[in-house]
């Protein structure tokens, strides 16, 4: 199947697509478990990772993903970078580009950055996105997407969807780049979506979004029994307006805890995309539970990433550049 | 377009039997002992299954045998050299049986032989799973046309074809009957 030459939205992907990178990524999981985890794929080419935002275990697990696959990598962070001598983003993209980047992995803090790279002409390689502002973090739901079905199905995973898995996202959905590319995502993989929280950090305009909204986390265990709960990060950093009273109300009301781990139906798990903040949307008992997926996500990021890269780099790709 | 059966069911039964024999017989005159320290690996997707006939024919044969021991596949997508110019292909598991293949005789098994480059890809995955003793080839047609110096040690049949014509592997698993087909 012909891929995309960029990976931008999570809604880039059909179902056949989405499940092709998955499958691959199962046999990238794989080459972890070996001696030599190391792959010849991408020799030769080169990927960037050009990071704006702060990041630890994306931009390490980019990174280690393209060196999995024999790839160069250059890291390039905003901090310390001709970016602040006030560089724009046209100017760093065309140095790039001279360079000579197959791929950029590009994390930014305003929503669409990825795309504007992508339809500017000012680069010629692949586009990844790795989180753009509150907008869309895709790779992050392909390895949720990932942990799930390996949760759910074991070694039987290969060429299944999620079809009918009900997944609770629970938190900031507001702002969150995470919540919105599962939800796409997801729905495109057949599961059922139910978001939960205050309703300060639910979007004004739901009404589009395929997914039932709930205010009550413990109405939503008790009723829906999920297989799967997605706590998000309180993310401080855009918490620029007050949108619950305190740290403990939340963690009383949304936080997840042992009474609710306790809850949860046989074989369902907890799924956290990090940096966990411990004692407010989840508590220690839950994070180092054998349901809690954290470090699990933590591995099959850095194989799902080695399918996206391996999946926008091969093949042969028509030179574009304005 | 035309077609012609060149193998029937009956006849690629046959050369899988004799190919087991074979392979069988080398690994006695090397190893004194008909499957000690030999592994079978099928190349995805029909080498696949040709190796799981192999090893149920060599199994009937030497009725120690530990299949879980001597069967395994190997996926060569990640290491072709020609990613850059096809579209995507599906990797899919790779298995190397429990013992590893350090100071084995490995055998690769897949349906055609052509240009040799998918041959050189394996050569390269062994690589990265460790140094067998020797590595030989088994194929079930062999259809000429070499690009690098590689040859099968074991073959069903040797094909003279023309470059632009196909030959078309079927195995009852896959394709629902057993056939070897010329396509011009």
């Amino acid at each position: 199947m012909m891929m995309n030459r960029n990976l931008l939205s999570a809604a880039d992907l059909s179902r056949d697509q989405a499940v092709e990178i998955l499958d691959i990524a199962e046999g990238m999981a794989d080459v972890n478990d070996r001696e030599i985890k190391k792959l010849p794929t991408l020799r030769g080419k080169t990927v960037v990772n050009l990071f704006f935002e702060d990041s630890t275990r994306t931009r390490i697990s980019f990174e280690l993903a393209a060196k999995r696959l024999s790839a160069d990598v250059i890291n390039f962070s905003a901090k310390g970078s001709s970016v602040s001598k006030g560089e724009s983003l046209k100017d760093t993209a065309q140095t790039l580009e001279a360079m000579g980047a197959d791929a950029v992995v590009i994390r930014h803090g305003a929503s669409g950055a990825a795309n504007v790279l992508a339809h500017s002409g000012w680069i010629n390689g692949a586009i990844v996105n790795a989180g753009d502002g509150t907008h869309e973090h895709p790779t992050q739901a392909l390895l949720d997407a990932f942990t799930m079905r390996k949760r759910l199905h074991g070694k039987a995973s290969a060429g299944r969807s999620l079809d009918g898995v009900k997944v609770a996202i629970v938190g900031d959905i507001l702002h969150s780049r995470v919540a919105r590319s599962n939800l796409l995502l997801l729905n495109t993989l057949g599961a059922e979506v139910h978001f939960v929280a205050p309703p300060t950090l639910l979007p004004a305009n739901a009404s589009n979004m395929k997914a039932t909204l709930h205010y009550s986390l413990d109405e939503v265990l008790e009723n829906e029994t999920p297989e799967v709960v997605m706590m998000l990060r309180v993310q401080a950093e855009r918490m620029n307006a007050s949108y619950f009273p305190s740290e403990r109300e939340y963690a009383r009301i949304w936080g997840f805890n042992a009474d609710r781990l306790a809850k949860l139906k046989p074989g369902a798990m907890v799924m956290h995309p990090g940096p966990m903040n411990r004692g407010l949307e989840i508590d220690a008992i839950s994070a180092d539970s054998p349901q809690s997926t954290v470090l699990g996500q933590v591995a099959n990021g850095v194989s799902v990433r080695m399918a996206v890269l391996f999946s926008v780099l091969s093949g042969e790709r028509a030179n574009h550049v304005n | 377009m035309s077609s012609r059966t060149v193998l029937s069911s009956d006849d690629i039964d046959r050369a899988i039997t004799r190919i087991a024999h074979e392979i069988l017989e080398a690994n006695t005159a090397l190893q004194k002992s008909g499957t000690k320290n030999l592994v079978i690996l099928g190349i995805p997707t029909r080498g696949v299954l040709l190796a799981e006939r192999i090893a149920a024919v060599i199994s009937k044969t030497e009725p120690n045998t530990n299949i879980d021991e001597l069967l395994g596949r190997l996926d060569i997508t990640m290491y072709r050299d020609d990613l850059a110019k096809n579209p995507t292909r599906n990797v899919t598991e790779t298995h190397i049986p429990s013992g590893g293949i350090d100071d084995k005789v490995v055998v690769l098994v897949d349906d055609v032989l052509f240009s040799g480059r998918t041959i050189r890809a394996a050569l390269d995955a062994l690589n990265d799973f460790g140094r067998p003793r020797a590595v030989r080839l088994a194929v079930l047609v062999d259809r000429g046309h070499r690009e690098l110096p590689i040859r099968a040690d074991f073959v069903g049949k040797n094909l003279p074809t023309a470059r632009e014509e196909r030959i078309r592997v079927q195995l009852a698993e896959t394709d629902q009957k057993n056939a070897v087909v010329i396509e011009a």
